[in-house]
C-alpha cells in the first residue's frame, strides 16, 4: 500500500507542477466561464460575429457545427450570424481581406479558432476590458495585458473608456520607472460594468468552445467509458482472485 | 495444471473442428508453441508486485499509439502549409477525429510515464544485473528509441513549439565540430527547419523509428524470456525447481499474469480516459499552448522548452554555459543510464535487502529526476541555471556513489571519495565563476555539501547504515 502510494505520488507529481510554475506580469481576472451554458454561448456567438467577426476569422470552424452544438437552425444561422451569405457548411472566414488588414494594422490580426487554447480563457476575458485611453497609440488606445497591442477598442461602446493610472517607482540608482495601478472610467458606456462583464464572459466563453468544440461531450463521453471500466474493473478483480487462490 | 486440462477441454467441446484446426496450424507453423514457450508454459516469479504492470502497459501503449497513428496518418497532410489546418480538420470534421488524435497525444505522454516507471522498477529492484544486462540494453535503445520517436513526432502538429523546439533540437547536432554544420543541413534538409524537415520527420515517425521500436521490443521480450523474468526480491527462481525442472515459485504467465495484468491494465486506462476526456492538454503539460498557433519562422517563441518527458535532460543541458559541454552532459546522463550494470555491482539486487543508505539514494535519484524534469520546464533565468547545475550533480553523483556501494569500503576510501568528489565540484564552480551569482553559487554549493556528507561521510563513521540484510532462500510471498 506504501509503495503504491508512492507510485501514485510519483505518477501525479509532475502534474501538479505547472500550477507552481505560472508567473504572469499583470493579474488576469477569472473568466468564470461555463461550456455548458448553452445561452451565453448562443449571445456569445452573437457578439463574436458582430464585433470580432469584422476583422478575425475562425477558419477552421463551420457555422452549421456551430448551430448543431448550439442548438441554432439552418434559418437562425443564416438570419443571425451569417451576414454575408454563404452556405451554413463554410467556415467562419471574415470578410477583411488579409492583404488590407496589414496594411491598416501593421499585422494581420490573428485567426481566433484556438485563441482560448493558447492564450487561455482569463488571459481574453482580462484582455477585453483592459483597453485604457493612449493618445501615443495610433489606434488611441492601449491595452494592460497586451501592451501596444494592434488592436482597438472594439468594444468601447458598450464598455465606455477608461484611463490609466500609474504609480512612479524608482530604482535605487534614482531613475524611475512606471507600474501600473488600476484602470478609472473616463466615459461610461451603453452597458453598467457588470453588464459589460457579462458580454466579455459570453465572447469568451464562445472562443473558449471554438478551441475544443468537443470539450462538452467528450466529458459525457468519458463518465460512461469510466463507469464501463469501473464495472469491468470488479469483474477482472474477482476473476483475479478466483484463479490465483491456487497460488500459496 | 488443472487449468490446461480445461483448456484443453474447452477446445474439444466445441465439435472438435478446432481441435483440428489447431492441429492442422500446428503441423504447418509453431502456433502452440509459440503460445506454451512465451506464455502458457513461461514461468514467472509468483510475487510480483504493482511495479511489474508497467511492462505490458508499455506493450498497450505502443499498440495503441500504432493503431491511432495509422489513423492519423490518413487524415494528416504533411506538409509546411496544411500540417497545422489538417490537424484541425481531423479535430473537428473527421469522424471520432478529437478522440483518434487525443488518444494518440495523450497516450504519448502516458508512455513515457509507464517507460519511466518501468525503468524505475529495474532500478531499485536490480533488474540490470547479471545476467539481465542486455535485456537493459534493450531496454534502454528502446528509450532513446523512443525519445527519437516523441521528437519527430513533436514537429508534425506544426505548431509554434514544435517549429521551435525542433529548430533547437535540431541545433544541438551543430556544435559538433568539424562535421556539425553539415550534419545539421542533412538533418533538416534545409538551412533551418522546413516543410522539407517537415517530409522526413513523418517519414521517420511513421515508418523508420516505429519499425526500429517494434524490432527491439521483440528483442527485449527474447532476452527477457530467456534469462526469467527478475522479482521484488531480487532472487533468481530457477535455482529452486522442482523435479520436473518448473521453478517452485515460478507460475505459468497465462493465465496468472495475463489475468493480473488485465486488472492493471483496466484501472491504467481508466486513468486514462480521465486525461483523454476530461483535460488532454492536462493544463498545457501535454499540450501546450504555444503548440496552438501555427509555427512561424519569423516569430520566435518567449520560452522555447520541450515536453516534460524530455524535461531532466532539457535542464541539464540548459544548466551548463557551455553549448558543447551541455551536450556532452547530457548524452553522458543517457550513457550512463546504459552501464549502470557495469557501475552498480553490488551482488545484492533487490532495495528490499540493500543497505539503508542505498535505498535512501534511489529515493533521491527519484526525485531527483523529478525536479530536474520541473526544472526543464521553467524559464531560462540564471537562478534555474544555478539550481539545475547543482540537481544536475547529484543526478551524476547517483551513479558515483552506485559504484562506491558495490562493496564494503573503507573508511579511508569513503572520506577520499568525498574530498575528491566535492574537489571535482569546486573545480568546476571556479572555472565557470560568475561574479553576479557569487552568494548564490556558494550558498547552492551546499546542496552537493550536504549530498555528499549524508551519502560518503556518514557511512564511513555508521558502516552499518552499509551493511545489507540477509537475502532469503526463496521469494516471500504473501
Amino acid at each position: 500500500m506504501r509503495k503504491l502510494l508512492c507510485a501514485l505520488v510519483l505518477l501525479l507529481l509532475p502534474l501538479s507542477l505547472p500550477a507552481l510554475a505560472q508567473d504572469e506580469g499583470v493579474t488576469l481576472q477569472h473568466a468564470n466561464i461555463n461550456l455548458s451554458n448553452t445561452a451565453s454561448l448562443q449571445r456569445g456567438a452573437k457578439f463574436f460575429v458582430n464585433y470580432c467577426m469584422g476583422c478575425h476569422s475562425a477558419r477552421y470552424v463551420r457555422y452549421n457545427r456551430v448551430g448543431k452544438d448550439l442548438g441554432l437552425t439552418d434559418v437562425q444561422l443564416e438570419s443571425y450570424l451569417m451576414f454575408a451569405g454563404g452556405k451554413t457548411s463554410d467556415t467562419m472566414v471574415s470578410a477583411m481581406p488579409q492583404a488590407d488588414a496589414k496594411k491598416w494594422f501593421g499585422i494581420p490580426p490573428p485567426d481566433l479558432s484556438l485563441e482560448a487554447d493558447s492564450r487561455g480563457t482569463d488571459w481574453i476575458y482580462t484582455y477585453l476590458k483592459s483597453f485604457y485611453l493612449d493618445p501615443k497609440s495610433a489606434t488611441g488606445v492601449n491595452n494592460v495585458v497586451f501592451p501596444h497591442t494592434a488592436m482597438p477598442q472594439v468594444l468601447w461602446e458598450l464598455q465606455g473608456t477608461q484611463k490609466a493610472i500609474f504609480t512612479t517607482v524608482k530604482n535605487p540608482d534614482g531613475s524611475t520607472y512606471e507600474v501600473f495601478n488600476r484602470l478609472e472610467p473616463v466615459t461610461p458606456g451603453k452597458l453598467t460594468p457588470g453588464q459589460f462583464d457579462k458580454v466579455d464572459r459570453d465572447i469568451t466563453n464562445f472562443l473558449a468552445y471554438m478551441s475544443d468544440p468537443i470539450a462538452l461531450k467528450s466529458r459525457d463521453l468519458g463518465l460512461r467509458v469510466i463507469g464501463f471500466l469501473i464495472v469491468f474493473f470488479i469483474f477482472a478483480y474477482l476473476l483475479k482472485r478466483e484463479i490465483w487462490k491456487k497460488i500459496h | 495444471m488443472s487449468n490446461e486440462t480445461q483448456k484443453r477441454d474447452f477446445i474439444d467441446v466445441t465439435g472438435g473442428w478446432l481441435h483440428q484446426l489447431r492441429g492442422w496450424i500446428d503441423a504447418r507453423f509453431p502456433m502452440s508453441k509459440l503460445w506454451n514457450e512465451q506464455v502458457a508454459q513461461y514461468y514467472a516469479p509468483k510475487n510480483f508486485n504493482f511495479w511489474y504492470f508497467f511492462g505490458s502497459i508499455a506493450l498497450l501503449i505502443l499498440v495503441n499509439q500504432i493503431v491511432t497513428g495509422i489513423f492519423l496518418a490518413m487524415n494528416y497532410q504533411p506538409s509546411a502549409t496544411e500540417a497545422f489546418a489538417s490537424v484541425q480538420y481531423i479535430m473537428r470534421d473527421v469522424n471520432w477525429g478529437w478522440l483518434i488524435r487525443y488518444l494518440h497525444s495523450v497516450g504519448a505522454s502516458l508512455f513515457f510515464v509507464v517507460v519511466y516507471l518501468h525503468m524505475f522498477r529495474g532500478v531499485i529492484y536490480g533488474s540490470y544485473k547479471k545476467p539481465r544486462e542486455l535485456l537493459w540494453i534493450f531496454g534502454m535503445l528502446i528509450y532513446v528509441a523512443l525519445m527519437a520517436e516523441a521528437f519527430m513526432g513533436y514537429l508534425l502538429p506544426w505548431g509554434q513549439m514544435s517549429y521551435w523546439g525542433a529548430q533547437v533540437i535540431t541545433s544541438l547536432f551543430g556544435v559538433i565540430p568539424g562535421v556539425g554544420n553539415s550534419l545539421m543541413q542533412w538533418l533538416r534538409g534545409d538551412y533551418a527547419v522546413s516543410g522539407i524537415t517537415l517530409n522526413r520527420f513523418f517519414a521517420l515517425h511513421i515508418v523508420a523509428v516505429p519499425l526500429v521500436l517494434i524490432g527491439l521490443v521483440l528483442f527485449h521480450l527474447m532476452a527477457l524470456h530467456e534469462v526469467g523474468s527478475n522479482n521484488p526480491d531480487g532472487i533468481e527462481i530457477k535455482q529452486h525447481k522442482g523435479p520436473d525442472g518448473i521453478p517452485l515459485d515460478g507460475i505459468p504467465f497465462h493465465p496468472y499474469y495475463t489475468i493480473k495484468d488485465i486488472v492493471g491494465v483496466t484501472v491504467f486506462l481508466a486513468i486514462f480516459a480521465a486525461i483523454v476526456f476530461f483535460s488532454p492538454g492536462l493544463h498545457g503539460l501535454f499540450l501546450e499552448p504555444a503548440n496552438f498557433e501555427p509555427a512561424n519562422p519569423l516569430k520566435t517563441p518567449q520560452d522555447i522548452h520541450p515536453l516534460w518527458y524530455f524535461g531532466p535532460f532539457y535542464a541539464i543541458l540548459r544548466s551548463i554555459p557551455n553549448k558543447a559541454l551541455g551536450i556532452s552532459a547530457m548524452g553522458l546522463a543517457i550513457v550512463l543510464l546504459f552501464l549502470l550494470p557495469w557501475i552498480d555491482r553490488n551482488p545484492v539486487k533487490s532495495i528490499r535487502y540493500r543497505g539503508a543508505l542505498y535505498r535512501a539514494l534511489v529515493g533521491a535519484f527519484a526525485l531527483t529526476f523529478i525536479v530536474l524534469g520541473y526544472i526543464g520546464m521553467q524559464k531560462a533565468t540564471l537562478f534555474w541555471a544555478e539550481i539545475g547545475q547543482r540537481v544536475q550533480e547529484l543526478y551524476f553523483l547517483f551513479f558515483v556513489l552506485s559504484w562506491v556501494y558495490t562493496r564494503p569500503r573503507s573508511r579511508g576510501f569513503l572520506v577520499g571519495t568525498f574530498l575528491a568528489v566535492m574537489a571535482v565540484i569546486t573545480l568546476f564552480d571556479w572555472l565557470a565563476w560568475d561574479p553576479g551569482i557569487a552568494r548564490l553559487k556558494m550558498v547552492s554549493w551546499l546542496i552537493p555539501g550536504v549530498y555528499c556528507v549524508i551519502f560518503l561521510l556518514l557511512p564511513a563513521y555508521f558502516g552499518k547504515l552499509l551493511e545489507p540484510k540477509p537475502v532469503p532462500e526463496r521469494v516471500r510471498f504473501k
